[in-house]
């Protein structure tokens, strides 16, 4: 019991952060149709931007630095790469395509300075523990569940109450009405990429903390598990990212926890359980649980 | 006319490339052939039915380990079917893969696709590191070597031609330029006929391809089905080259290497696939075989650019300034060249001979 409860707690936390990271991908999708496959190397130039200042500025400066540089990063590239395609009218996937090349040259990139190192972040908390009663969790992993619900909270509120958000739901809602009624689209959609870079390296902070052993070059992938996280939950959903996130996180959790009993799936099954469950959904519901459903009739 | 001599003469080019090239060029070669037939069929779905597809690297594993199992006589599990018949079932068995697979791939579009797709890697991958009875796990299995109609493709394969002993990889050359040509031509005929405009309606619109009675989603199946086989054959001749499969080569990084060659040639044209295999697969073997002549370039693991490195950041550059200013790829760069020059007299003195009545993707 005490173990289901365990895990149950570090799924759910686990979950938050591909909410996180979903939520990212998100507000991208939304505001400009694209789908950000560099967001893994994202959240891996983050964190190694945060690895490298940590020891010499300490955690939270270095981890402002980091926020600050995934940011300006994502609106870069906005700026310079996927607002052309727009102006020009491309078709959705070419700009999917570009964050592709980027995500290549960004991986190369990090990959090479990584090399076989295993970085450390250097977060506060370390290995400490939190006990309640019986129950034992990482204070990484509550401080994940907390940040993410912050961080969540705060962009749900912003959403639904400031002119921000009206603007963010009017340009997801119908892009070319919201232009006309004076909403200004190269804005939202540098604001929306500003959003899904900060959280990306937010969630590197925690992805690696303990009790995960640190960051290597395969972090980037770890993140794109945020991937299925974002489709169950039917990528323009902001409730569908924190649920689909919390479903992953749940998921994996739970058959890394109870692997012992199952052998037959293989070693390490857990950390492909979000892909298989992404599948089982999309079997079921071709557009996620909360997606808008494109309908066609013929 | 002037094209048949072009053909020819590239034909004998390649014929003659083994007797003058060193092992290690032609197994570069061969690389590029391989992922030469890959890519025509990546492009076949990505490019022609504009279906965004991340999990070919899935399709050519279930080739090469479909073919190492079924032929395999070694502990593992293995059928030890005759090799030439290993060959021709083992990309069978990915179009069946990618068959299975078509109840998720029909119904999906365009970016769901991709992430979709994405999953048959990941959970590709951990079967093979799992299933070690099958796959051999982390170390992989040998290939056995392929023979047909009695010939050995190996180095006591007992054919002199010239005084040139023709071994592995010279025979094995040829085998796969034959195969290259052959996915060619067939990936033309599919886009220049009916099935190819069934797709390119599908590629620019669900609903009117519909309306105009394509049958959209058997022709999203058939599509997949179709680049799931040449993944097969592409992953067949793969393993053959490299003598031993191993996990670690089907992951993420191949299948965005294949969907960069596909990209990189042009998306929707069969032959841009060369040239986008050419770079991605043959660049990085390149720059590897001459590092020390050239002056920017470090030897792997001495903290420079190594060449793997610097043909991707080369790669994915190229990736992304083709998709902004001309996502077209190279072959309409080269379209665009052409237009500039002067047209070759061959075409000035007989105009009715003009090669392409088709008109357009040349």
């Amino acid at each position: 019991m005490t173990k289901l409860i365990e895990l149950l707690v570090n799924g759910v936390s686990l979950g938050m952060l591909y909410a996180l990271i979903s939520v990212g991908f998100v507000v991208v999708f939304r505001s400009t149709d694209v789908i950000n496959f560099a967001q893994g190397s994202t959240l891996l130039g983050g964190g190694y931007v945060i690895a490298r200042l940590s020891p010499h500025t300490g955690f939270w400066l270095a981890a402002l630095a980091g926020v600050a540089a995934t940011a300006a990063f994502a609106m870069l590239v906005d700026r310079l790469l996927i607002r052309p395609l727009r102006q020009r009218g491309a078709r959705h996937d070419v700009a999917a395509i570009v964050t592709i090349g980027l995500d290549i040259v960004l991986l190369t990139d990090l990959t090479r300075r990584i090399g076989s190192d295993m970085l450390h972040l250097g977060d506060p908390w370390g290995n400490a523990v939190v006990n309640i009663g019986p129950v034992t969790v990482a204070q990484t992993r509550v401080a994940a569940m907390a940040t993410a619900l912050v961080l969540i909270g705060l962009f749900g509120l912003a959403f639904q109450r400031t002119g921000w958000g009206v603007a963010m739901r009017a340009t997801a809602e119908d892009t070319e009405a919201a232009m006309l009624s004076g909403v200004r689209h190269n804005r939202v959609t540098l604001s929306a990429w500003a959003i899904a870079g900060a959280l990306a390296a937010v969630a590197s902070v925690f992805l690696t903390a303990s009790p995960s052993p640190g960051m290597d070059a395969a972090t980037g992938q770890t993140a794109l598990k945020a991937f299925p996280a974002a489709v169950v939950g039917g990528l323009d959903s902001m409730t569908g990212a924190l649920v689909g996130g919390v479903i992953m996180g749940l998921a994996e959790s739970l058959a890394s926890g109870y692997q012992g009993q199952l052998t037959f799936l293989g070693q390490g099954f857990g950390s492909v359980m979000p892909w298989v469950v992404m599948l089982l959904v999309l079997l079921v519901k071709p557009s996620g649980l909360f997606g808008t459903k494109a309908a066609a009739r013929v | 006319m002037s094209r048949r001599v072009l053909l020819a003469v590239a034909a004998v080019v390649l014929a003659v490339v083994p007797f003058y090239a060193d092992t290690s060029l032609l197994q570069m070669g061969l690389f590029v052939c391989a992922a030469t037939i890959g890519a025509i069929g990546l492009n076949l779905l990505s490019g022609v039915a504009g279906q965004l597809s991340l999990g070919h690297a899935f399709f050519l594993a279930v080739g090469a380990y479909g073919y190492v199992a079924l032929a395999g006589t070694d502990d593992r599990i293995g059928l030890g079917l005759p090799t030439w018949l290993a060959a021709v079932l083992a990309p069978a068995l990915a179009g069946l893969a990618g068959l299975a697979f078509s109840p998720i791939s029909s119904r999906l579009r365009g970016l769901y696709l991709g992430v979709a797709t994405l999953a048959l890697v990941y959970i590709g991958q951990h079967v093979l590191y799992s299933a070690t009875d099958l796959t051999g796990g982390y170390d992989g299995r040998p290939t056995p070597r392929l023979s047909l109609f009695g010939l050995k493709f190996g180095d006591d394969s007992g054919i002199t031609v010239f005084n040139v002993p023709l071994g592995q990889y010279e025979l094995l050359w040829y085998l796969g330029v034959v195969l290259a040509a052959l996915a060619w031509w067939f990936a033309r005929g599919v886009v220049a006929g009916r099935p190819g405009r069934g797709l390119q309606a599908v590629r620019d619109g669900e609903v009117p391809a519909a309306v105009m009675g394509v049958a959209v989603r058997r022709a999203k199946t058939s599509a997949f089905v179709l680049s799931s086989v040449y993944a097969g054959v592409a992953g067949v001749l793969y393993a053959l080259i490299v003598g031993r499969v191993v996990p670690d080569s089907f992951g993420l990084t191949m299948s965005i290497d294949y969907l960069a060659m596909a990209v990189l040639g042009g998306m929707g044209v069969v032959g841009g696939s060369v040239v986008g295999a050419a770079i991605v697969t043959g660049l990085p073997l390149l720059l590897g075989r001459y590092v020390d002549a050239l002056p920017l370039l470090a030897e792997p693991g001495s903290g420079g650019v190594d060449p793997s490195s610097f043909a991707r950041y080369l790669y994915g550059a190229l990736v992304i300034v083709l998709m902004i200013f001309e996502p077209d790829g190279l072959a309409a760069v080269a379209r665009r060249v052409r237009a500039l020059l002067p047209a070759p007299p061959a075409v000035r003195t007989h105009p009715s001979t003009t090669p392409h009545p088709r008109g357009g993707r040349p």
